[in-house]
């Protein structure tokens, strides 16, 4: 047996995967190294929610035997985070709620299935935002998540634990899910990449709904060419999900190495105006100008109800979160107040003590959104304003073949900074709420740092075409080290 | 004051498909408890529907059945409330966008006069699941094998005036379904339930009265008497100068009586939008054209039919019609024996009123349809009369065997020789003097009536098995002689 490298959280999926095929390491001993990482660093971190260490080495043992066989299968051995929002035969899901605390799966989620059947090591189930509403992590049942690089910040949110685990090198990889921003948005202020998918691409059969129609899980990884891995796995029709497209999937790492010269990329003026601060904007316009180094050419592109996208989202999601947290009733599965007198008094306990407060806000708002009376004004009207923001895509991506942007408005806050200020929070997703609104494929990649702080450069891309935005990225790599600074040693 | 009655119905069909509406779990009526409940119908967290493709097929024949617009595009919705048999917290439905639209069911009675009913609309949706009160003291059980099953509701325009009209209303719709074979028209199983939207006005006004909704009826039977004893709550109210609150209603069948559920004020607020699940539903023409082409008879086609090629009453066809196996039944019947309207007294009479006695359905009768045409048949040929058939009948019901058997093993055959039937008229003649005064002493026109004694005596002295045609032809001779 080889000693464990001390160097292995540093590796690529790719370095990973051929040094389990050349037997250089087993994926016991790499699912051992990354354990230990957890035990050393996540009771500062917090990043998961549940660690199940035998499970993670006795996968990796089926891995190795799996390895012994010949099989190359991509993710052979590799242990990956699974965002707590994927359902696992057998291992609690919690979605990061107090509802969901006891809450042990009989299935896996489609997700998990696929990465496991590619030979994926679950290391554990990370850490979110309470149903994935937040943007930083701190309305989680089991407390925020650090920032890795400044421990007194937050991660971002919703998939914050799956960002800092990555990040921190607590995992090679992590899925995440977004709904309005929660991959990219937590991947830009940790310093890592991620990628929200085309609407449809990856199956939600298993993925604890928060708004149906915009939420899609995607992976977090530390370079495009990582996360290119990741998707070639996590994507296709599934028929047990009837949303989930018919596409043709493409070899996602196939377009990585192509140049990008001629590339268009469109820069909405709205998303550079006044409203974004100008250290954020300088560090945008830095990583554009390598763009443009490499060839690509930039476009002047509006996309007129951008204003409108967030409003908007925060009918629309609300909305159907009310309808979707409506089966966390206490009767069949997850948290049931305790001696409840009557139907009644158990539902409304059992809500009012298994939900935390941002949740039991949404609710609210889209109960009230729905109801008689007050559908068209809100409801109807917000769909409307959904057609015209996609609409403005579409138009858009008829000039250019990438729209870029910032990520987030800002690196990461101190935690507690807008606890108190819900729409403040909701801000945190101006930038990435429009893609989720018009269905399209939008990754964050880390652009730099102000104040020793990671940001992120947002690119978005057409309906299905998440290769270009992977090779844009990945080219983006190949001449800058953004993606490899680590916050720990 | 004339009151005029206004009824609309809203009718519930399970759809007989193999599979629940949005998952694969099964259909079948009485596994134990949660048994055929999957990780969707228990809406576990993450589970997702998908569309049944057979529910839409089911539905559209419905809809292409009475003649409606089929929804090239249809959009399931959710309606919103908490209940603990309803798993996601809301019942998957749709609202703006039905599968089916308007069409019309025509009510034809005994004279072939018919009645249109108008549809307004079908939809397709899921079923919930149970609660079960008695078994648990203090709690409730909830039961999800029906949760997810599907059904297509059915709703009327306002056109039925009497409970009769809603009864038959309720009927040809249950007729369809099962002429279709979309549904297994179980009502004991709750394949079709109804709720019956009611109200009164005066005769001669054309604005409509508030209406209560009596929700839950799952018999011919309970249909009929609850939309009357709510007719009658709401003529004495109104006749009391009292209104009528717009509500809900049950009907207790056991009190024959309607009670307030809850009232408008109560109702909840559904919140329905679209379900974000589910894309809309696109139907394409040659589902349509495919469909069209493989339906079979419809009730109203095979009622003209069995009027025009058997000759039979629109009443009788009406009747037999009703219930595709009885129709079926009858129809194989009347080819057997060649008579269809011996056929159509015997189903509708001895073979209904038999089944009706033992609680069978006609599926399950003991005689078949062969067994029954062949006793007919040895009614038309002469071998027994009328009267004893029906012992043979009742044989054949209570012990089995064949007509022919039974027949000769308790030799019933018809004595129709008329040399040994004239012998025991002479015996009957010569034992009844006094009749045979009477009978020569009165009017022509009276005699009729007297001969009547004759016959039965002659009847009595043959077991019954004497021709009563020869018993008849003879007697005249002789007491006319």
């Amino acid at each position: 047996m080889t000693k464990p490298n001390t160097e292995l959280h540093n590796l690529t999926i790719a370095e990973l995967h051929s040094g389990l095929q050349q037997k250089q390491f087993s994926s016991h001993e790499l699912t051992e190294h990354f354990l230990q990482r957890i035990a050393q660093l996540d009771t500062e971190l917090n990043c998961f929610i549940s660690v199940d260490a035998e499970r993670a080495l006795m996968l990796a043992d089926e891995a190795d035997q799996r390895l012994a066989n010949g099989d190359t299968a991509d993710l052979l051995g590799i242990p990956i985070a699974q965002k707590d929002i994927f359902c696992t035969r057998g291992m609690r899901t919690s979605c990061g709620s107090k509802m969901l605390d006891n809450f042990i799966p009989p299935y896996d989620a489609t997700v998990i299935a696929r990465m496991q059947q590619a030979g994926a090591v679950m290391l554990g189930k990370t850490n979110m935002d309470e149903f994935a509403m937040g943007s930083s992590n701190e309305t989680s049942y089991y407390g925020p998540v650090k920032n890795p690089w400044n421990t007194n910040t937050v991660p971002g949110g919703s998939s914050g634990g799956s960002a800092a685990a990555v990040a921190a090198r607590l995992a090679p990889a992590a899925t995440g899910t977004d709904t309005g921003g929660s991959i990219r948005q937590p991947a830009a202020l940790c310093g890592i990449t991620g990628l929200k998918p085309t609407y449809g691409r990856v199956s939600r059969y298993g993925m604890i709904a928060f708004a149906s129609s915009l939420d899609q899980g995607g992976p977090m990884t530390r370079s495009a060419a990582d996360a290119a891995v990741l998707l070639n796995t996590m994507v296709g029709h599934d028929p047990l999900d009837s949303t989930s497209a018919h596409a043709e999937c493409p070899d996602f790492t196939k377009q990585l190495p192509k140049s990008i010269k001629g590339l268009r990329i469109g820069l909405p003026k709205e998303y550079f105006d006044q409203r974004l601060n100008t250290a954020m904007a300088d560090k945008v316009h830095e990583a554009l100008q390598q763009l443009t180094a490499l060839g690509a050419e930039l476009v002047d592109i509006e996309l007129p109800n951008s204003a409108l996208s967030v409003p908007a989202y925060y009918v629309i999601a609300p909305a159907e979160a009310s309808s979707n947290l409506s089966r966390f009733d206490g009767v069949r599965y997850g948290y049931r107040c305790e001696n409840p007198t009557d139907l009644e008094d158990m539902y409304t306990r059992t809500r009012s003590e298994g939900f935390g407060d941002e949740v039991k806000r949404r609710i609210l708002v889209g109960a009230y959104a729905l109801s008689a009376g007050y559908y068209d004004a809100y409801y109807r009207k917000a769909q409307q304003i959904r057609r015209l923001i996609k609409e403005d895509f579409v138009k858009a991506f008829e000039k250019v073949d990438v729209i870029a942007g910032p990520t987030s408005p800002s690196p990461a806050f101190a935690l507690g900074a807008k606890q108190s200020d819900p729409v403040e929070m909701y801000l945190e997703d101006i930038y990435t709420i429009a893609v989720n609104l018009a269905g399209l494929p939008g990754m964050s990649i880390p652009a730099g740092f102000i104040d020793k702080m990671p940001v992120g450069l947002q690119l978005v891309g057409n309906y299905f075409d998440e290769s270009t935005i992977l090779n844009t990225a990945h080219q983006y790599q190949q001449v800058t080290d953004w993606h490899q600074r680590s916050p720990i040693d | 004051m004339q009151w005029e009655t206004v009824i609309g119905l809203e009718v519930h069909v399970q759809l007989a498909t193999q599979s629940k509406i949005f998952s694969g779990s099964s259909t079948a009526f009485g596994a134990a408890p949660n048994t055929q409940a999957n990780a969707v119908d228990m809406a576990m967290p993450g589970t997702l529907p998908v569309a049944n493709e057979q529910a839409f097929h089911s539905a559209i024949l419905f809809g292409l059945a009475i003649k409606a617009d089929i929804t090239r595009t249809s959009v399931f919705e959710r309606k919103n409330y908490f209940y603990p048999d309803l798993p996601k917290g809301y019942q998957t439905t749709q609202l703006e966008k039905p599968i089916v639209g308007a069409g019309t069911i025509e009510l034809i009675d005994g004279d072939n006069n018919i009645r249109n009913v108008r549809i307004h609309h079908a939809h397709l949706e899921e079923d919930a699941g149970k609660s079960l009160h008695e078994d648990f003291h203090g709690m409730t059980g909830i039961d999800l094998n029906r949760a997810g099953t599907p059904l297509i509701e059915i709703v009327t325009e306002p056109d039925m005036r009497s409970a009769a009209e809603a009864v038959a209303c309720f009927k040809k719709i249950h007729a369809i379904v099962t002429y279709l074979g979309i549904s297994d028209g179980d009502m004991s199983q709750g394949s079709l339930r109804c709720d019956a939207n009611v109200s009164i006005r005066p005769v001669g006004s054309d604005t409509l009265g508030t209406r209560t909704e009596t929700k839950n009826l799952n018999s011919f039977k309970f249909i009929e008497k609850a939309i009357n004893v709510e007719v009658a709550r709401q003529i004495d109210l109104l006749e009391d100068g009292k209104s009528i609150t717009q509500e809900t209603r049950l009907y207790d069948s056991e009190k024959n009586e309607t009670r307030s559920m809850r009232s408008k004020e109560e109702a909840n607020d559904y919140r329905y939008f679209p379900c974000p699940d589910l894309l809309p539903v696109v139907i394409a023409e040659e589902t349509i054209t495919a469909l069209q082409n493989s339906m079979p008879e419809l009730p109203d086609q095979k009622m003209l039919r069995f009027q025009n090629d058997y000759g039979l009453s629109a009443y009788d066809a009406g009747l037999l019609v009703e219930d595709r196996t009885v129709a079926e039944f009858f129809e194989a019947v009347a080819q057997q024996c060649q008579d269809p309207k011996l056929a159509a007294n015997w189903v509708m009479g001895d073979l209904l009123a038999y089944l009706n006695k033992a609680d069978l359905s006609i599926d399950q009768s003991p005689v078949d349809a062969r067994a029954l045409g062949h006793l007919i048949t040895r009614i038309i040929d002469q071998t027994i009369s009328g009267k004893i058939a029906k012992q043979v009948f009742e044989v054949m019901c209570g012990d089995g065997g064949t007509a022919d058997e039974i027949i000769e093993t308790q030799g019933l055959k018809q004595l129709s020789d008329s040399s040994a039937i004239e012998a025991l008229i002479d015996q009957v003649i010569a034992n009844s003097a006094p009749q045979v005064a009477q009978y020569r002493a009165a009017e022509p026109d009276k005699r009729k009536k007297l001969v009547g004694y004759f016959v039965g005596q002659v009847m009595k002295m043959s077991q019954g098995q004497a021709n009563p045609g020869e018993v008849n032809r003879i007697l005249a001779q002789k007491l006319n002689a």
